[in-house]
């Protein structure tokens, strides 16, 4: 049978992870399913874990008022969801959706923090995988800030 | 061979006619509006001459009488005898006049000119597909070749990225193409609204997603080159070389034949030593800020 170690141990994001330190995860990690439609997390509510997509799509969104969702970016197998639990206020700043039925490992950042403040090699471990995520996604931002698709004009 | 420094996309398959610099008459069969900027045209010789072979990469000029003449990829099936179909955006007066083209009505057309896209030296070889936008028009002769041929190839990928939902050129035919279980196709936008429940995020973001042989695999770019650069990075970091890397680059071509220098960059031009040309050999150009 799979356990929740060697799901967590065969994951990209965590390939390469200590054995002790995957112990520590599997205390603060658990099997969820969402459905097609439902909110995964919302806007400014309290942000205390993250999402290791194993199966499903999830869309990441805003709402504005008058024009409803506006999707930012879709997430899939093996991406990783959510680093607002790293950065306090610890707060959401966007939802997230699942767009078909989504299942995930999800991780206790309160957990998290608390272990990662008494070993400290482990947040360390933690902050090198999290910052080349948040690194592509800051630059897929501005990527697609610089409309390239649309035609210039000389 | 030719011996120019940047210049690696095999031998042409379809020479220009005689007379490189004389527009043959062509007539419009089909216009065909693909999104609400760009558009299609099928058209066919005006004296019943057969369509001229043409190698996947390569383009044509195309003039319209007392307005001006412009380079334009071909985008139709190399594989089948039927009609020249060039895909493109209404941006400028030339592409202004063509799009108000009715059927019947009878324009110039030079060429194939230019270099093709590696689709023999793929062969054997898992193929990566990477389009941008409109980038995607020049490199739908590639994949008709391989899917006529698709038991030589291994596995076989296309990458497209555009702008919204709205702006997804050939979108019946990428259906299809999805439809296919020999062919994986990903499709993203880079914003979305309302229904859409695809893909939202760059288009270099679905390369991890490829799962095709960084080793041995070819990958096949065309779009903006700014998305060609982030591209480019993102094939480096999954281990692909500059020299299994192509890219078709577009410049300012007048002659095609490499006459006028309009489209020079670096020590080549355009027309004439590309529009196709393996990375690793204009690497140093391409990162050029002017050139």
């Amino acid at each position: 049978m799979e356990t929740l170690k060697g799901i967590l141990a065969e994951h990209p994001f965590f390939r390469g992870l200590e054995d002790r330190h995957l112990e520590l995860l599997v205390g603060c990690a658990s099997n969820v399913r969402f459905d097609a439609g439902q909110f995964i997390l919302r806007e400014s509510e309290e942000a205390n874990q993250f999402f290791l997509i194993r199966q499903g799509k999830v869309s990441v969104e805003i709402f504005a008022p008058g024009r409803g969702p506006m999707t930012i970016l879709t997430l899939g197998e093996d991406e990783v969801l959510g680093w607002s639990w790293l950065v306090p206020p610890y707060q959401w700043k966007f939802d997230a959706r699942a767009i078909e039925m989504t299942r995930a490992i999800a991780l206790d950042g309160k957990c998290l923090r608390e272990k990662s403040e008494h070993d400290h090699d482990l947040g360390y471990e933690l902050l090198k995988r999290f910052v080349p995520i948040v690194e592509e996604r800051l630059t897929a931002t501005r990527f697609q800030l610089l409309n390239v698709y649309e035609p210039h004009h000389r | 061979m030719s011996t120019n420094p940047i210049t690696d996309s095999g031998p042409l398959l379809a020479l220009p006619r005689r007379q490189p610099m004389v527009p043959e008459p062509y007539c419009v069969q089909r216009v065909r509006q693909e999104t609400r900027d760009t558009f299609t045209l099928e058209l066919r010789s005006s004296n019943g001459a057969a369509r001229p072979a043409f190698a996947p990469g390569q383009f044509n000029m195309l003039y319209v009488f007392g307005v001006g003449e412009i380079p334009i990829s071909i985008s139709g099936d190399p594989t089948s005898s039927k009609a020249l179909v060039h895909t493109t955006r209404e941006v400028g007066p030339v592409t202004k006049a063509l799009r108000n083209l009715k059927r019947g009505d009878e324009m110039g057309v030079r060429g194939p000119f230019g270099t093709q896209w590696p689709v023999e030296q793929a062969v054997g070889s898992d193929v990566l597909i990477v389009a941008g936008g409109i980038g995607l028009a020049p490199l739908r002769p590639a994949l008709y070749a391989i899917l006529a041929n698709r038991e030589k190839y291994g596995r076989v990928v296309l990458l497209y990225g555009t702008r919204t939902p709205e702006d997804i050129l050939y979108r019946k035919e990428l259906e299809r193409w999805r439809a296919r279980f020999d062919l994986n196709v990903y499709v993203t936008v880079d914003r979305a609204v309302g229904a859409w429940r695809g893909n939202v995020g760059v288009v270099t973001s679905l390369i991890r997603r490829a799962g095709f042989d960084p080793q041995n695999g070819i990958a096949l770019v065309c779009g903006p080159e700014v998305m060609m650069r982030f591209a480019i990075q993102e094939l480096q970091k999954r281990g692909v070389g500059t020299d299994r890397i192509y890219l078709s680059m577009e410049r300012n071509m007048k002659c095609a034949i490499g006459f006028c220098g309009h489209c020079q960059f670096g020590p080549s031009f355009i027309c004439k030593e590309g529009p196709v040309f393996r990375y690793d050999k204009m690497e140093t150009f391409f990162l050029l800020r002017e050139v």
